[in-house]
């Protein structure tokens, strides 16, 4: 296979922390073809190595073996600094506790990554922060302060924070988590509409109700993947907002 | 990233966090104010004494009794070597590059007179003192050579004298008892205020040189000879004329130290400057001392804000900010925030030297390339003392920087 064709392409990644005493195997082998427009769900009980892969897939943290390829790039022999660089123009990282700088505004959080961007012609900074606010529907909520915002605002604009630089792939993790049932499905019907317009999007979630909503469920167990199937008819976030299906199937109710 | 950016970014933090940028600049604004107050305070001192020390009368030379050192340490002062009228004519009679020569003879008396009575110092001097010393007089007259050949027991009094004893009346004509021997004041001197000592030079009373020998001082040496050289120039050779002339006066063979000492203005000045030169050097270091507590304190707060911002620079980090990145918005956090906090100080600064001068009266002097010299420092503890929190702030790892609370 070609590696262009792929966003992502992983062969036997592994992760080991040394603690000294302790070494936890938190990845142990993975192999993970991501294409284009994908909209995956990485599911799995807790420990089971989720964060540990989208940290190393968002170039947050190294392997400890196998190999990277991000958009067609070999990302293990990447320096700090390129790393970096990578992040900034090629992922989009969404986090559970939204992780927007306090006492900034909407506007300033979002156009952060254009402020630390490397790129020569990036454009009118305004006009693309602008742009990335009203893609998550946050276009009149520009110069609120993250503490004037409720949760699922805040998480819009940890998104549109992602979405600012074009990214090749947005990452989440339990981007949902912090939040109540309607303002998940609220998350998850943004996803759905970026995805739409052709963005790939892997998300973690320990939920089933929110996996439902993507069109391909990768689970891990013990640093393993040991499910990895298509969703044939994904959930549509948008219709159960608007029939208020998503109340009777009990979601979010579970312990 | 771009500069522009960076810096952006960096203001951004500091108008965002206002108490912490308040408490940062506080030390260096109290720093560099104390800077500029007391080295003002100094300069004033210095420019003072100079001041002074020109008004003491132009191209004054002395002679002293007593080998001097160079560093002012009188030597032989009481070795029993005076100086003698036989010194002041042979100085008059054949020194060419001078034009006026005048001993002094001081002693402490008692004067009664007037309102009442004040204890004072004569001067005895010729005719010449006055010119010699740059000193007018505001009404009367100076004494004449005639006056000192007869001994008159007349004199001219400061404004000190003029203040205690005749607070009412011209005393011009009027007597003075000084230990009991009647004067008649003839002249009024110009009031001169404090020396560079603090010493009142008003509280004086000038008469003939002969009188208070023979009728007042109860000794027949002299304290000191003046002489004005013809000109500027002249100076330094009417030294060693007046040198040449006192070793022979005083029969010194060839290969002995002097056993007197000439000075001009300069020397006196130089003694007096290096004093308080040394008085700003003290001031300054104090004020330095404090400008140092300031950046340690920047150093202080920025590393307190390394540890309580680790969750936002891993935050940056992960959207893409380089290590270098971090570490340059942090710097350029701590450069803006020393100098405008030097900025703040200079002003404080300049407000404090204005009130010190108008509630002592003392003289203060800012000197800009003081103002530009601490202004420069304090930037320099910016960079110095920001460098090591925003190198620890640079060095963090983004994972575990995201993952602290
Ligand atoms: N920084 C770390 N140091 C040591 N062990 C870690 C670290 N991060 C995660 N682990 C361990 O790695 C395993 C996988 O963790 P993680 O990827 O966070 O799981 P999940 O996100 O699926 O809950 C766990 O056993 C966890 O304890
Ligand atoms: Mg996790």
């Amino acid at each position: 296979m070609n590696n262009k064709e792929a966003v992502i392409r992983t062969s036997g990644v592994t992760k080991i922390y040394d603690s000294g005493e302790i070494q936890v195997e938190a990845l142990r082998g993975i192999n993970l073809v991501i294409k284009p427009g994908e909209l995956v769900a990485i599911m799995g009980a807790s420990g089971s190595g989720k964060s540990t892969m989208l940290n190393i897939l968002g170039c947050l943290d190294y392997p400890s073996g196998g190999d990277y390829h991000l958009d067609g790039i070999h990302i293990n022999n990447l320096d700090r600094d390129q790393l970096a660089d990578i992040r900034n123009k090629k992922i989009g990282f969404v986090f559970q506790g939204f992780n927007l700088l306090a006492r900034t505004s909407a506007f300033e959080n979002v156009e952060l990554p254009l402020l630390y961007s490397r790129r020569q012609e990036i454009g009118d900074l305004e006009q693309l922060t602008r742009q990335a606010l009203e893609r998550v529907g946050l276009g009149d909520r520009t110069h609120h302060f993250p503490n004037q915002l409720s949760g699922g605002q805040q998480q819009r604009v940890a998104i549109a924070r992602a979405l600012v630089n074009h990214p090749a792939i947005v990452l989440a993790d339990e981007p949902t988590g912090n939040l109540d049932t309607r303002t998940s499905i609220e998350i998850m019907a943004t996803f759905q509409e970026l995805n739409r317009q052709g963005i790939t999007i892997i998300l973690v979630t320990h939920e089933h109700d929110i996996a439902d909503y993507c069109k391909r469920i990768i689970e891990f167990r013990d640093g393993h993947i040991i499910r990895d199937q298509e969703v044939a008819h994904p959930r549509d976030a948008h219709r159960d907002l608007e029939t208020g299906q998503f109340q009777i199937s009990g979601l979010g109710e579970r312990p | 990233m771009k500069w522009k950016n960076l810096i952006k970014v960096a203001f951004k933090s500091i108008v965002k966090n206002k108490m912490r940028t308040l408490l940062t600049m506080l030390g260096i604004i109290i720093g560099v104010a104390a800077v500029i107050v007391m080295v003002a305070i100094g300069k004033g001192a210095e420019k003072r004494i100079q001041d002074q020390i020109a008004s003491m009368g132009t191209n004054l030379i002395m002679v002293y009794p007593g080998s001097m050192q160079s560093r002012g340490v009188r030597m032989g002062a009481d070795s029993g070597v005076r100086l003698s009228l036989d010194d002041v004519d042979r100085l008059k009679k054949t020194a060419t590059l001078i034009d006026a020569v005048s001993p002094v003879v001081r002693t402490g008396v008692q004067v009664i007179g007037g309102s009442g009575n004040w204890n004072t110092i004569v001067y005895g001097g010729s005719e010449q003192y006055l010119e010699i010393r740059d000193w007018d007089l505001t009404s009367g007259d100076n004494f004449t050579a005639n006056d000192i050949r007869a001994q008159n027991k007349i004199c001219v009094i400061g404004q000190t004298i003029v203040k205690n004893l005749f607070p009412d009346e011209d005393p011009v004509g009027q007597q003075l008892r000084l230990r009991n021997v009647p004067f008649k004041v003839i002249g009024i001197l110009k009031e001169r205020g404090q020396n560079a000592f603090g010493m009142d030079q008003d509280d004086v009373i000038i008469a003939p040189y002969s009188t208070v020998l023979y009728r007042l001082s109860g000794h027949v040496h002299i304290n000191q000879i003046i002489a004005r050289a013809s000109s500027l120039e002249q100076m330094k050779a009417a030294q060693v004329e007046i040198t040449a002339i006192m070793r022979e006066s005083h029969k010194l063979p060839e290969g002995e130290d002097d056993d007197f000492t000439v000075r001009n203005q300069t020397d006196i000045a130089s003694t007096a400057q290096e004093t308080t030169q040394v008085l700003t050097i003290l001031l300054a270091s104090i004020a330095s001392i404090s400008l140092l507590v300031g950046g340690i304190g920047i150093m202080n707060i920025m590393l307190v804000s390394v540890t309580e911002r680790t969750h936002e620079i891993g935050i940056r980090m992960a959207i893409g900010a380089r290590s270098r990145d971090i570490l340059v918005q942090f710097l350029i956090e701590a450069i803006v925030l020393s100098l405008s906090g030097g900025l703040i100080g200079v002003l404080i600064g300049f407000g404090a030297t204005w009130i010190v001068h108008q509630a002592t009266g003392w003289n203060t002097v800012i000197a800009p390339q003081n103002v530009f010299l601490s202004f420069g420092f304090a930037g320099a503890v910016g960079i110095f003392f920001g460098y090591y929190p925003a190198r620890k702030a640079a060095a963090l790892n983004p994972i575990e920087a995201l993952r602290y609370e």
